[in-house]
């Protein structure tokens, strides 16, 4: 397990485009943003947790049909599944190389897009935080659709369509949580709600994820 | 129980439908059409909502049907998956459409019942929002099925999407009840009259519901016999271009 | 016609759009059934026959 996270980083930095595509992609976004909405520091300060959130999930989207393809067509697919290690821990393993190279630079990055955003002071740690505490949910849940998908050519925007509605509730706490910390009340529910959601998926939509790349490679 | 896992036989349940369909259609109709009329002309009018709240007649009904669509897909989605009956894959992809169409309607006299109280053709009101994303939840689950070749593939991938998405459903429902409180709206009227209504509309409102479920019941039978006709014509031709 | 008061172009049209949208889904749910079983006795006709 160890040697395939450590091929699918070695992987993923080389060809450099799910890394750097991604910050750049949120980067792009977030400068976007202001020039949609107009530049008035109230109004931007007020959504910038929301925004930096949206951002940060799509730019996950991007590298999501990535997580399988290649495999898929090389054939290593079919070789991790026969192996003996359990599918499920494979993927497992995928969701934590794509946080690793999307979800947590993204996070890294959110607060210093916050500045740009005008975002509040008592909002940098709190969006950090959500980001931290809900993009591993991002990618466990990305890798499911990207599971479902692995066999559809194309399938890159019915994978969006997809996985988006999944997105929902993460993103909800996710971005609840940034912004009450950036406005100063309390907290705890939308923490223990987004914690609930990335613990329980990680914990169980890898068997699910598992079922359906077996489906696939049948 | 034993004697409903005789219908899972594709043959037997095309000729059970042969029959059933067109009655229980009739009897949807006559349901809609009383509850309906009943309904709007009828009934008075609500002191605050005035001649808007004849729109409950389709808003409930619709709503509940799209919940419940969902539901029974769930509920065929797993006995594919535990043990395998074509029908029960099939009837889950029938009923999606219908589903949809009932969130569809459901969502579109939501907004149009709440732009004369609301003052907007759209208010992120938790019900509506959830119902907004039920429906992506339905065109997703359609789409994956039209987008796979082979019809066991398709039947496993989406009956798991169904399963985990109805989670989601659950989960998003939470969110979306958790973030609208904060919103500085003042009192958001609820659309949910059901506790609230008096007699004099809840029993038409009652008539409406069963020729909407009827109507439901009426067109999931059709189309999963049609579905059932569909593949037995793709195992015929694939057979040809064989033989 | 009942009198529906200011309000009658709501429910007219929230009565209208939801008429058409389950006209839709019947006559496409019945044309697709049609279709279908044109196709199935073709095909099973070339097989019999």
């Amino acid at each position: 397990m160890i040697a395939l996270l450590s091929r699918d980083l070695k992987l993923a930095f080389r060809t450099g485009g799910g890394f750097g595509l991604g910050l750049a992609f949120f980067l792009i976004v977030t400068v976007l943003i202001p020039l949609g909405v107009g530049p008035e520091r109230e109004i931007l300060s007020r959504i910038a947790p929301g925004v930096l959130w949206l951002g940060a999930l799509l730019s996950c989207l991007l590298s999501l049909d990535r997580i399988f393809a290649l495999d898929w067509e090389d054939g290593s697919l079919d070789l991790m599944a026969t192996s003996p290690i359990p599918l499920e821990a494979i993927v497992v393993t995928k969701a934590l190389v794509h946080w690793i190279t999307t979800g947590l630079p993204l996070t890294l990055v959110a607060p210093l897009l916050g500045l740009l955003l005008g975002l509040a002071d008592s909002g940098y740690a709190w969006l950090l935080l959500s980001l931290l505490i809900g993009t591993p949910a991002l990618s466990v849940i990305g890798v499911f659709a990207g599971a479902l998908t692995v066999g559809i050519k194309r399938g890159g925007l019915l994978l969006s369509m997809l996985v988006l509605p999944l997105y929902i509730p993460t993103l909800v706490f996710g971005a609840e949580l940034a912004r009450r910390g950036a406005e100063g009340l309390a907290t705890s529910t939308p923490a223990l709600m987004l914690a609930g959601i990335t613990f329980g998926t990680i914990a169980l939509l890898p068997f699910a994820s598992a079922l359906v790349l077996r489906v696939n490679l049948r | 129980m034993a004697s409903l896992w005789e219908y899972a036989n594709p043959a037997k349940f095309s000729r059970t439908a042969d029959v059933v369909v067109p009655w229980v259609s009739v009897l949807a109709g006559i349901a809609l059409v009383g509850g309906l009329v009943w309904g709007f002309f009828f009934t008075p009018d609500d002191y605050r909502q005035g001649a808007t709240v004849k729109i409950i007649y389709l808003h409930v009904p619709a709503a509940l049907l799209a919940i419940n669509a969902w539901l029974m897909m769930l509920v065929t989605s797993l006995v594919w998956l535990i043990r395998r009956h074509h029908v029960s894959a099939l009837a889950a992809k029938a009923a999606a459409p219908v589903g949809m169409t009932m969130t569809l309607i459901a969502l579109i006299t939501g907004a149009i019942w709440g732009q004369p109280m609301w003052g907007t053709w759209w208010a992120w009101d938790p019900r509506l929002t959830s119902f907004l994303i039920l429906f992506m939840f339905y065109l997703g689950y359609i789409a994956l099925w039209e987008a796979i070749d082979d019809p066991d593939t398709a039947a496993d991938l989406t009956s798991v999407l169904c399963l985990v998405g109805s989670v989601f459903a659950l989960l998003s429902r939470y969110a979306v009840n958790f973030w609208n409180q904060g919103l500085h709206q003042g009192a958001s009227l609820s659309l949910d009259k059901e506790k609230n209504v008096a007699d004099v509309f809840y029993l038409p409102l009652l008539v409406c519901i069963a020729g909407f479920t009827l109507l439901f019941i009426s067109l999931v039978l059709l189309r999963t016999r049609t579905e059932i006709r569909i593949r037995r014509c793709r195992a015929l031709e694939a057979r040809e271009r064989m033989g | 016609m009942i009198d529906l008061g200011k309000y009658a172009e709501v429910v007219l049209s929230a009565y209208g759009a939801s008429f058409v949208m389950l006209a839709v889904l019947v006559l496409a749910s019945v044309r697709k059934s049609r279709k279908a079983l044109k196709n199935l006795q073709k095909a099973e006709e070339r097989r019999n026959g």
